[in-house]
């Protein structure tokens, strides 16, 4: 109980008024896309150099905390996800708002949001030593068999048929095997100078997203000039608190996973709100409804993404080994006060480090109270019409695109990306499983890579992968992942 | 003998071409007397919130200080730092020897062994020929570390496992073609032995497999496994002296394995050849002198950034040398 022998330190004034900024800066940030939560907090931390240690460590958590939902709000209202963890946002809040229920969408966004947040938040606050051990087991075989399990929901997710799905997400591993591997040290597909750093993930994610709802909304805006993206809907926000908080498994499963997935360094926490979409429509009574505008499926996402935040610190705080990519660029924020992760970050600069959890804490409370209140007003955002909308979709794409590596060629990509989307989503094939083959390719060939090369000299690669507790732990879950597809595919036939 | 027109032809043409020529240096002279006026720029060939990207924002803070008379203390311009990440640097290091403005408003970061190394794999736009540097402000010798649990307490156990179980030994570290890989490299060659290098996921993801046991050794950043305490083992720096952080490890050269500090991690500050002389003049007397200031130093010190400031001509003269010692490692690599 020695987090509560550091709250004073989280409401001065000072602190106050930071952890306000920070939320309010990291849910504009979240919402534009290419300002991920790991760009976001990479941007800030020269600003925290001339800070007090713990004033510094403030700000950045509550950016980091505050992003990971920004990025909802335009997964929601325009079905661009501001980063990768928010792709399973979009597919079930952007069709709640298309049916003009965008406030109600945003509301359980924050509240789930805020629920998963303060769980992973507690899991770092009373479960760090014996997580930080579980985080360590985690080796090339195992984060293999996670980033297989991650590909067998591909086909399920957002494309209209399961092949289709799969043909996309196939096409997202080849477009990852692109450019330089610094596992091998080569080149490979880089017949063009524009390939040469290949395919970045925040690149494919703004061009499959945006562009083709740029190119939608401009056709709609030709058809009626009038048009409005669409109605955001009355708002009950009491109505929504209960129900949402009444979708017990959805919020259990995404916090669950979000934290488990967390805690793993390497497995990228981008996956733990398609993981969780996933499970929780596996578990549903109501599958089909999911996709359509399913207030589960926003539910069961941001309350997983956000749920990463807390666990993620736990390797890094204690190992220097960060849970994600976000925290891996927090711990430059340690390192330049010279809070040095390991025991004496709980001891020697324990009051430091025990204000910065605490103030994720209160950031919780912050961003629940900025974001429900955004999508009380987010409607001006909604009667923009279209075509201006469509504008500047194209100018925040283009910028954002260009931001993240400073490269011209990486907005060609992006805009060749989406224009291939565009025509390719006329028949039927989603985004969602094509920047989820980006996602894994690299996890799951880089850990293959290098457990073939520790099989190899060990045991023998076949033992090495399928040996210990977790990998067979994991391979049932695959199995069962798939077992549960066709199963579930069949019975819908049969119903039919 | 009378003058014939040929030579005075000559002559007239060499007053030209004199006079040009002193136009030109006086314009040139005069050039860098303003320079610089504006805030210039650093390129980091690494992603934001990295140690390079991280160091680089440290050790150009103090640019635009002042001394009590108002006076410049080095370059007296802000310093912003832009990254242009992608293919382990190379993205921006061709960029930078390619395309970067002359006019000494763009600097970039350097890494050695990484650049020259990749000058030499691969098919690069840039080398040490085209580079011209004028600073260094860090040196991170690379480390042999292993688990704490580990059987192996010293160098040699790691060599006489080695002998005796050809290719069983697993090492990892950073990534091919870095510090850590030459350091690998270097070690397997000295001790004539078979060892498996295992990269990692950047110098995080190689420590993570030695903590976790799924390597029996690595190579890592001397820095971050100072950093690291009881969780491993350091048995050995790939340097031609001890380091003052950790002043109990000894040399690979102590302990008779001729390791030397070829894979030791240089960073500094170049600009691309064709700069004018004289603002690579100005650079080099003034960068040195920004990386020694007081509150960078102890900013340094802080987060555990192993400093070492050298000048100019000291980086040129280490730049050579690396070419030569990586060019004959790497191709009995090549070989392969």
């Amino acid at each position: 109980m020695e987090f509560l022998t550091h709250f004073d330190k989280v409401f001065t004034l000072y602190h106050i008024g930071l952890l306000l900024g920070g939320t309010l800066a990291g849910l504009v940030l979240g919402a534009l896309p290419g300002l991920s939560p790991t760009m976001a907090v990479a941007l800030m931390i020269p600003f925290t150099f001339h800070m007090e240690p713990a004033s510094g460590l403030i700000l950045l958590g509550a950016m980091y905390t505050s992003t990971v939902a920004g990025g909802a709000i335009s997964a929601i209202l325009v079905n661009v996800p501001g980063a990768p963890a928010n792709i399973a946002t979009a597919l079930d809040g952007h069709n709640m708002a298309n049916q003009g229920r965008a406030a109600e969408a945003l509301q359980y966004c924050f509240i789930s949001s805020f629920t998963g947040g303060l769980i992973g938040i507690l899991v770092l606050i009373f479960f760090t030593p014996p997580l930080a051990e579980l985080a360590l087991r985690f080796g090339p075989s195992e984060l293999f068999w996670i980033a297989i399990m991650g590909i067998t929901i591909i086909g399920t997710i957002g494309s209209s048929s399961v092949v289709k799905g799969l043909l996309a997400g196939l096409f997202g591993l080849a477009l990852s095997t692109i450019g330089d591997n610094p596992m091998l040290g080569e080149e490979r597909f880089v017949f063009s100078e524009h390939l040469e750093s290949g395919v970045h993930i925040v690149v494919a994610l703004i061009g499959l997203f945006a562009i083709p709802q740029v190119f939608t909304l401009f056709a709609n805006a030709a058809e009626d000039d009038q048009s409005t993206v669409h109605k955001l809907g009355q708002s009950r926000l009491f109505q929504s608190i209960r129900y949402n908080l009444s979708r017990f498994r959805a919020l259990c499963i995404g916090s669950l996973i979000g934290t488990v997935v967390g805690i793993i360094p390497g497995a990228g926490g981008q996956i733990a709100g398609l993981v969780a979409y996933d499970q929780t429509r596996k578990t549903s009574k109501d599958p089909d409804k999911f996709g359509q505008g399913e207030p589960d499926g926003i539910i069961a996402a941001e309350s997983a993404n956000n749920a990463m935040v807390g666990p993620s610190l736990v390797p890094l705080l204690t190992l220097s080994i960060p849970g994600s990519p976000t925290a891996a660029v927090l711990l430059g924020g340690l390192l330049i006060h010279g809070l040095f992760p390991g025991p004496d970050l709980f001891s020697i600069h324990g009051e430091t480090t025990w204000t910065f959890i605490n103030s994720l804490l209160v950031a919780q409370f912050f961003m629940v109270v900025i974001g429900l209140f955004l999508s009380q007003h987010s409607g001006l955002i909604m009667k923009v019409p279209g075509h201006y909308m469509a504008a500047v979709i194209l100018v925040l794409a283009v910028f954002g695109t260009y931001s993240i590596q400073s490269s011209y060629s990486d907005v060609l990509i992006m805009m060749l990306l989406g224009i291939f989307m565009y025509f390719a989503s006329r028949f039927g094939y989603g985004p969602a499983p094509l920047v989820l083959g980006i996602i894994l390719g690299p996890i799951a060939e880089d850990n293959f890579l290098q457990g073939k090369l520790i099989g190899e000299s060990g045991d023998g690669l076949f033992s090495y992968f399928t040996s210990g507790p977790i990998n067979l732990i994991l391979i049932s879950l695959c199995i069962g992942s798939i077992v549960y597809s066709i199963y579930s595919s069949r019975k819908s036939k049969t119903a039919d | 003998m009378k003058s014939n027109p040929i030579p005075s032809l000559t002559r007239l043409l060499a007053t030209g071409l004199v006079a040009a020529i002193s136009a030109l240096t006086m314009a040139t002279a005069s050039y860098a007397d303003g320079y610089p006026d504006r805030p210039i720029g650093v390129m980091v060939a690494y992603s934001p919130g990295g140690a390079t990207d991280f160091q680089a924002r440290v050790a150009t803070l103090a640019s635009a200080k002042l001394d009590k008379e108002e006076q410049p203390v080095s370059i007296g311009q802000p310093i912003y730092v832009t990254n242009k990440p992608g293919a382990g640097g190379r993205k921006g290091w061709n960029w930078f020897a390619e395309k970067a403005p002359t006019d000494g408003y763009m600097l970039a970061a350097y890494n050695v062994p990484h650049f020259i190394a990749q000058s030499i794999v691969f098919d690069t736009k840039y080398n040490i020929g085209n580079l011209e540097p004028v600073g260094n402000w860090g040196a991170d010798p690379a480390v042999l570390i292993v688990g704490k649990d580990s059987p192996f307490n010293t160098a040699q156990d790691l060599v006489e496992f080695a002998k005796g179980n050809p290719g069983k030994l697993t090492v990892s570290g950073a990534g091919k073609f870095v510090g850590h890989h030459i350091a690998f490299l270097q070690l397997a060659k000295a001790s004539a032995t078979d060892m498996q290098y295992v990269p990692g996921k950047g110098g995080v993801g190689a420590l993570k497999l030695v903590k976790g046991g799924q390597v029996k050794a690595g190579f890592n950043n001397l820095s971050d496994s100072a950093r690291a305490g009881d969780d491993i083992k350091i048995l050995a720096v790939a340097d031609l002296e001890r380091h003052e952080f950790l002043p109990d490890v000894p040399t690979f050269r102590e302990l008779g394995i001729d390791v030397d500090n070829s894979s030791v991690n240089f960073r500094g500050l170049m600009v691309p050849a064709g700069t004018d002389q004289a603002i690579i003049d100005f650079l080099a007397e003034k960068v040195p002198v920004m990386f020694g200031d007081n509150k960078t130093l102890g900013k340094m010190k802080q987060t555990n950034s192993p400093v070492r400031i050298m000048n100019r001509d000291e980086v040129i003269a280490m730049w050579q040398e690396r070419q030569a010692a990586l060019t004959e490692l790497l191709a009995t690599l090549k070989d392969e």
